[in-house]
Order: structure tokens, then sequence, then C-alpha cells
């Protein structure tokens, strides 16, 4: 048996039933040696889950989040080299897994999307007193590249926020409306921030590359000149205010 | 930033000690780190290592590299560590006798290699790669292993000899891992080392283990027994002064205990007044 052979005859009994696994590897010890494997690359796998969604497993319980972890790891076998992105995909399962609690996928969502923050790339944020004197029609925003976005229609925000501070969660609750999750990295601290709706679609537009005149413009027809000029004045603030800003350019710099 | 040769005696940089080495009061020779924990875009992890490096030698070691894959290394992974290594310019950067993934999945564990003819060409073709692809010579630690392979034509002390000639890479002896090892297969320890290219090894690694239900478990959460002491001294006899470390990755103690661990290594090593300033 040549050694692509071998290993693939490995990687099957590392995945599949341990029972049914090739011995014919070597003595009658092998079995013993292969079944050692079989429960590590389960057992490390559900550990590096379990650290990487550390709130999900406090919001489940231990065996709900074993299971669940189980059902993740037979049918979404690690590829990266890292384990530090095992965790992408879970929520999906979840999602499956408890159709009728959807609080529990935005919570691994939400805990997916910090952990992707931890070790994204460095950016230095604005400060708001650095904001260059600019023409602010033409402005376009640079945010920072640790920026997520993603939808949540429960009070997952909530729940993530009093469990981390060690204190009772709230019990689960659809928003009256759907929101978002914004997330990024301060400085090395992971950070969200639930937002509404046309916040997200604020920061997409900027992201994608309008101007802020456009961004007031877009404003104004949903709100009226006052208060559309103020809501974009005060998006602008707030993401400055959070550090999400790396740059601002006009026409002159662009 | 130049790099320096490994000497002396370290540990391994666990979260639980950040800070503690981040304030330059942890009296060891050198760091080492596990390369793949620091192989990311940034973020505190990578901030604290830079701090780290500017106090301390820094041992990169390697646990993803899959230097026995039959299906090659993977460029991304060599990508990504060299940027690591320019990054940080260690002292030395290491890597298993293993092979972890195959055909794109990644078992995430050091698995066990035949010791063939075909395997050892294989390894040393990947050896050589890599050694390319960082623009150094590279350690290669022996692993500990729950079987082993009806196929093997060479021992394992054997195999490490003929990959070192062949490849010019240098070793970083696990002593545990071959006291594991030599427990679950029954072969002498102490031949082993007698048999490894004593002018090759340039670190040695010291950990503890756990009994499982039949087999030695290469666990890295208890203290060092007394067994692994005694061939540690053996080895030194043999390689002379190397740098030694030791891994603890779970059921982490204060530091001091891991120090007062360190302490031991250096008097079994007949070094007793050598303290890093």
């Amino acid at each position: 048996m040549n050694l692509l052979v071998t290993q693939r005859s490995f990687r099957r009994a590392l995945v599949g039933d341990a029972d049914d696994a090739v011995t014919h590897f070597g003595d009658a010890t092998a079995a013993l040696g292969l079944a050692i494997y079989h429960n590590a690359y389960r057992v490390q796998l559900v550990d590096c889950l379990r650290e990487t969604f550390e709130q999900l497993n406090a919001w489940l319980g231990d065996e709900a989040f074993t299971l669940a972890a189980l059902v993740h790891i037979a049918e979404n076998p690690p590829h990266g080299w890292t384990l530090g992105v095992y965790g992408e995909g879970f929520d999906t399962t979840l999602a499956r897994l408890y159709p009728d609690d959807p609080e529990v996928a935005e919570l691994a969502w939400l805990e997916w999307a910090l952990s992707r923050s931890f070790s994204g790339p460095d950016a230095v944020a604005l400060a708001a007193m650095d904001v260059p004197d600019i023409e602010w029609d033409s402005a376009r925003l640079d945010f920072v590249p640790t920026l997520e976005l993603g939808r949540a229609t429960t009070n997952v925000g909530a729940i993530w926020s009093a469990q981390s501070a060690g204190e009772a969660p709230p019990a689960a609750e659809c928003l009256p409306v759907p929101a978002a999750l914004l997330i990024w990295r301060q400085d090395y601290s992971p950070s969200f921030r639930t937002i509404d709706d046309d916040e997200r679609i604020a920061i997409i537009q900027m992201r994608s590359g309008i101007t802020f005149g456009e961004l007031c413009l877009a404003q104004v027809e949903q709100l009226g000149e006052s208060e559309g000029v103020n809501r974009a004045g005060a998006f602008l603030g707030q993401w400055l205010h959070d550090g999400l800003v790396t740059g601002i350019r006009d026409r002159a710099q662009t | 930033m130049a790099t320096t040769p490994l000497h002396g005696f370290g540990l391994g940089l666990r979260p639980p000690h950040y800070e503690e080495f981040l304030e330059g009061r942890v009296p060891v020779d050198f760091v080492e780190v596990i390369s793949e924990n620091f192989m990311l875009d940034g973020g505190r992890p990578l901030h604290v290592l830079e701090r780290i490096r500017a106090i301390h030698p820094i041992a990169l070691h390697g646990v993803s590299m899959s230097i026995g894959s039959a299906d090659g290394l993977d460029p991304a992974y060599l990508q990504r560590l060299r940027k690591l290594v320019d990054r940080i310019e260690p002292a030395v950067v290491s890597d298993h006798l293993c092979w972890t993934r195959i055909e794109g999945f990644n078992s995430h564990d050091l698995l066990p290699l035949p010791y063939t003819a075909e395997a050892l060409d294989l390894v040393c073709t990947n050896i050589l790669r890599a050694q390319d692809a960082l623009g150094r010579a590279m350690l290669i630690e022996n692993p500990s292993s729950y079987l082993t392979f009806g196929q093997s034509e060479m021992t394992e002390w054997e195999f490490l000899a003929e990959m070192t000639a062949r490849t010019g890479c240098f070793l970083l002896l696990d002593v545990n891992n071959i006291y594991v090892s030599a427990t679950n297969h029954a072969f002498d320890p102490v031949a082993y080392l007698d048999g490894v290219p004593a002018d090759r090894v340039r670190q040695i690694h010291l950990a503890g283990h756990s009994q499982g239900r039949e087999l030695l478990i290469d666990t890295h959460d208890q203290a060092i027994c007394p067994s692994v002491w005694s061939l540690y001294q053996h080895a030194c006899r043999l390689v002379g002064p190397v740098a030694t470390m030791i891994e603890r990755d779970d059921n982490i103690p204060p530091l001091e205990d891991l120090l007062a661990e360190l302490a031991v290594a250096r008097d079994l090593a007949g070094i007793r007044d050598r303290v890093a300033a």
C-alpha cells in the first residue's frame, strides 16, 4: 500500500466509524491506536468550537452544544490549515438544527464575526478631531477592514452582552422590526452594535463608494430635507466615534 | 533585529502568561510559540508576539506544515509562514515528522507515518521545498504515536538520521514523545536516543503525558515524569548543551511551577547558574 493510499485510508478511519476503520496498517494494536486518533479528532474539533462559541455554549448548555458540534463535524470535515477558521458555517448548521429558535444561529453568527475581527487586519481609525477640512459633498469614507454586517431578527445582541457580563440573559424574543449587527475591531477589542436597517444600508452604500453628498440625498429623499441631513450627519458622527472610519477623501484626494 | 542562535532554557508562550512575559520578568533564555497562532492578518496576538520578540529570542513551532503529506505541501501555508518568519525573525523554525492533511482534508492532529523508503523520499522532498520557501534550515520534531505500520522498513530513529543527512535539516528532540512512543510500541528509548544523530539536535522538548486506558497519551497537561527526566539526562550527555523548553498546553499551572521544572532541567543538564538576565 503506497503512502497516498495509506493516508486516504487513515482519513476514512478518522472521519468515519472507528469500528469500520482500516486495521491493515500493522499489528493487532493498530485498531487500538486508530481509536485514539478517531476520538482525538472529534474532541479537538468540539473543543475548538466550544472555545470559539463560548456564549452559544452557555446559551445551549454543554450537552446540546456538543450534540450540535458533532453534527457539524460529521458534515463538515476541516479543510483549513488553521483551526481558527473551523467556526465558519456553524451558524448554518445551527439554523437547520434549531429552525424555531432563530437566536441560536444568530448568536453563532455574532460570535463567529467577533472571532474573525479579533485577528483581522490592523487599521488606524480616524479620530473625530483629526477629520480633515474637506468638501463634504464629494467625500468618500474608508472603513476599518474588520467591519462586518449581519442580520438580526432577535435580541441576540442583548443575550450576548448579558452573558458576557456574567448576568442572566433575557429570554429570546423576535425584534418588532428586523435589525442588523455591525461588527468591527477597535484597537485590539472586537466590538459590535445592533443597528437599524437604514444604517446598515447606509454603511453598505458608503463602502460601495458613494459620496457623503449622495448619502445625504438618499436620506433627504426618505426623511425630508432637515431630518435627512441630520440623519446622515448622525451616522457619520457615530461611525467616527466607534472608530469605524480610517480615512475621508474628497474630490481633490480621490 | 538580528536573529540569534537558540540556546539555554525556554518556555512556551500561552495566553494565561502573556502579561508576565510582556513585563519582561520571566527568567527564560527564549520563548517558543505555536506558529499557526500567529499566522494572522493582525490583532492582539501578533502585537503581543512582537513585543515579546523585543525581549526574548523566539522559536516558531508549527503543527500544520504536514511534511508527510503524500500530496505535497500547501503553498499558501508556506507563504503565510514565510511572512511570519520575516516579521519575527525567529531563532528557529520547527514542525513535526508527521502528516496532518491529505487532499484538502486537515485532521489537525499529528498523524504517524510508515517508515518506508517511499515515505522517506517524500518527507525529504517536502522538507527541502519548505526550507527553500523559508530560506533557512528547519528543525523537525519526532512525534509521539499510538500505532505503528506493518509496512515500516526502518526504525523511527533510522528514518530521522537519513532525513537529516539528505536534507540538512536539524532535529527537535522531544524526549517525552520518545518515552510515550517507546512505551506504546515496546521499544527501548535509550536505543532511540543512541540512534539519532546527536550533532543534528538543536533543541529539546520536555512535557508531561497521561496514562490512557491502554496506551500513554501525549497530553502536555501534566508535570514531567521521572522516567522522562532520566531520558533527558541521557540525551544531554549525548548531545551536549542544547536549547531546552517545556511544553504545557493544558491544565496550565502558574508560571512559577513551570519555572521550577525548568530549574530541574538546568540542573540535569549540568547548567546550574545560567539564568537569563
